[in-house]
């Protein structure tokens, strides 16, 4: 039973990492970008929630809507400003290009007087609340967790598979010349594939929130979610989320059984091996470089 | 406008280009000697820290910036090679010979992370080297019978042939002697078969392979000797700092090393040394800075991160070649002086290139 309960509170810690790498998974399946601000973003959008329930009163859904939209336009406008301008440049400048963007994210929510420096607690209706399920009792904002994950990869499932713009970035991201020459706005595109992964960050955000609290440094998740993407094969969007629940269910039952400070390099631990074993992940493709 | 007619190959490899290379370089080297007896304790300090910051430049810059590679896991490297030589100083090892323990230490453990590196490339190899950031990181914090854990761990003073290096000059002098060898070795490295093989690999894995140079081979090699290098400035840090704890070997710390040479201008030796400088000078202009902004800003905790974030998405969008690279600009206008164009180093249009054929 036990078992159990550390096993749930693990499957909803990997469904935030899931949510994380399918962030960085969307933008380099489509822009060939690794975007080590995707922590960032989750913070940002969790703090734009704070403010929107602390100061506007408002309801949870609407604190939930009105965080991804802004993160969507700000994903957005980060692709148009900075992403865009340097596009062709080595791999090495868009990381650091991205770097750049985290710690400025970073330093300026610290730099908010009375907001940045502290930890804030986000109110939720379902704060404190159990489910008990046949003698299992977890915790509310777990099945959250999981239930708003769930939904979520439907919807992107939805998007990618049944829509126009959705079949046109699958389009764009395994060719984008092809993809120009066929008339698909590839730039704009891009653009959508940013403001997407912002969006999923800040619902990212908003889940983790209760759990771990609203804080400037909750961004630092995201280097935990790397190894969630590499494990899924870094190209695949279902690969993301169960690396990211792989992810999360060895980190939490390292927490339970073994010693102390096993927990925190477990994730690390788990993609070297992986790494050694399988260097493409688990669906990743086996990519030979034409010259 | 200097032309260098070269006539044979020793001479395109020496390292002093021309003479007034040889004089600049000279007239550097005789000021640096002098300085303690100019300048104050405090700028000395910082210059040994300059210093410290230059070797691991010199690194990871042989790493990043010449062979391709690139690791999210130095500020490890460091760790590995302070806390070998704190450990070691205890036990009452000789300097030279508990150094050298610290540089073998920190190239096996580099060499170690190039294991996983020769079948990884890109994005997957930083993982893996990030990985290896935190592990190091939470060993140094468990081992406690050694390490002391998170209560630190103090290092006496250098003990060389006898003498103990306590003073501040003393220890100028001995990171500068380090600080001059190791990049000698750089260049020399640099203009060998060895570093012709890393640029290649950076420039191109295929092309490389297809000229004979054995990816896996250099890539060890290149993480080795990176490792090595970052090992040796771990130990001069921790006799500098001379007290030491894990969250000085965190992996924010290997992104600030991977924004040094960045900054400083990557793929350029001189770029190491303007990074460090800048590394180095940037929170304490920032701290001047401080009384001169209003107090909303200045006492701000954030202000730091917040400039360091906004220089490098500024150098990454308008000079990528860094610190180095705006020198090269202002050199060549004012030796062409007047007749620069504008155009001159007109960036070319660059279009998005595909990794990922098929």
């Amino acid at each position: 039973m036990q078992f159990l309960q550390v096993l749930i509170s693990g499957i909803s810690q990997g469904c935030i990492y899931g949510l994380i790498a399918l962030g960085f998974v969307l933008i380099y399946k489509a822009t060939e970008a690794v975007n080590f601000a995707q922590g960032e973003l989750m913070m940002l959008g969790a703090f734009v929630g704070l403010t929107v329930s602390a100061y506007f009163a408002m309801p949870y859904w609407a604190v939930l809507l009105i965080s991804v939209a802004v993160l969507a336009v700000f994903g957005f406008l980060t692709e148009r400003l900075i992403l865009r301008p340097i596009l062709g440049q080595p791999a090495f400048a868009i990381v650091m290009v991205t770097i750049g963007v985290g710690y400025t994210a970073r330093g300026l929510i610290t730099m908010i007087p009375g907001i940045g420096t502290d930890t804030h607690v986000l109110e939720v209706p379902f704060k404190d609340k159990m489910l008990s399920v046949g003698g299992l009792t977890i915790g509310m904002e777990h099945v959250v967790i999981i239930a708003t994950s769930i939904v979520l990869c439907a919807l992107l499932f939805g998007l990618f598979r049944y829509t126009r713009i959705g079949i046109a970035m699958q389009a764009a991201s395994q060719n984008q010349l092809a993809a120009h020459y066929m008339g698909i706005p590839v730039k704009r595109l891009n653009g959508l594939i940013w403001a997407t992964s912002a969006a999923v960050a800040a619902v990212a955000g908003i889940l983790l929130a209760p759990i771990t609290f609203v804080h400037v440094n909750m961004g630092f998740i995201g280097l935990k979610a790397f190894p969630a993407a590499v494990i899924g094969g870094f190209e695949s969007l279902p690969g993301a989320i169960i690396g990211g629940l792989i992810i999360g269910i060895v980190e939490s039952l390292a927490g339970f059984y073994l010693p102390e400070g096993f927990k925190d390099i477990a994730a690390y631990v788990v993609v070297l091996a992986m790494l050694m074993v399988k260097p493409n992940g688990l669906f990743g493709e086996k990519i030979r470089k034409r010259v | 406008m200097r032309f260098i007619f070269k006539t044979d190959y020793l001479q395109d490899i020496q390292l002093a280009k021309h003479r007034g290379q040889q004089f600049w370089y000279g007239l550097l080297f005789v000021a640096l000697i002098l300085l303690p007896w100019i300048v104050s304790n405090y700028l000395i300090d910082q210059l040994v820290l300059i210093f410290i910051y230059s070797i691991v430049g010199l690194g990871l810059m042989l790493l990043s910036g010449y062979t391709g590679l690139i690791s999210l896991g130095h500020a490890a490297f460091l760790g590995v090679g302070a806390y070998t030589e704190a450990v070691l100083a205890a036990k009452g090892w000789p300097f030279p010979l508990s150094i050298s323990m610290a540089i073998l230490l920190s190239a096996i453990t580099g060499v170690i992370v190039g294991l996983p590196a020769l079948r990884v490339k890109g994005i997957y190899l930083a993982i893996a080297t990030l990985a290896l950031g935190v592990i190091v990181e939470e060993v140094l914090t468990r081992w406690e019978s050694v390490t002391g854990g998170n209560s630190g761990l103090p290092v006496k003073a250098v003990q060389l042939f006898g003498i103990k290096i306590a003073s501040l000059q003393g220890f100028y002098y001995l990171s500068l002697v380090f600080v001059v060898v190791s990049t000698w070795v750089v260049l020399n490295l640099l203009r060998s078969p060895t570093g012709r093989a890393f640029v290649a690999i950076r420039d191109s894995e295929v092309s490389a392979q297809s000229m004979g140079i054995h990816l896996a081979k250099y890539k060890t090699i290149s993480f080795a000797l990176s490792a090595g290098l970052t090992g040796l400035a771990g130990a001069l840090y921790a006799h500098k700092i001379r007290f030491l704890s894990p969250e000085q070997f965190t992996v924010l710390q290997s992104i600030e090393m991977l924004m040094m040479i960045f900054i400083g201008g990557i793929g350029s030796i001189h770029g190491v040394f303007f990074g460090a400088f800048f590394l180095i000078v940037l929170p304490q202009a920032i701290s001047v800075a401080k009384d001169y902004l209003p107090a909303a800003i200045g006492g701000a905790a954030g202000l730091q991160a917040t400039i360091f974030g906004l220089i490098i998405v500024g150098f990454v969008m308008f000079e990528p070649l860094g610190i180095y690279g705006r020198w090269v600009k202002i050199r060549t206008y004012l030796q062409m002086f007047p007749f620069y164009r504008k155009g001159a180093f007109k960036r070319q249009k660059t279009f998005q290139k595909s990794e990922r054929n098929r």
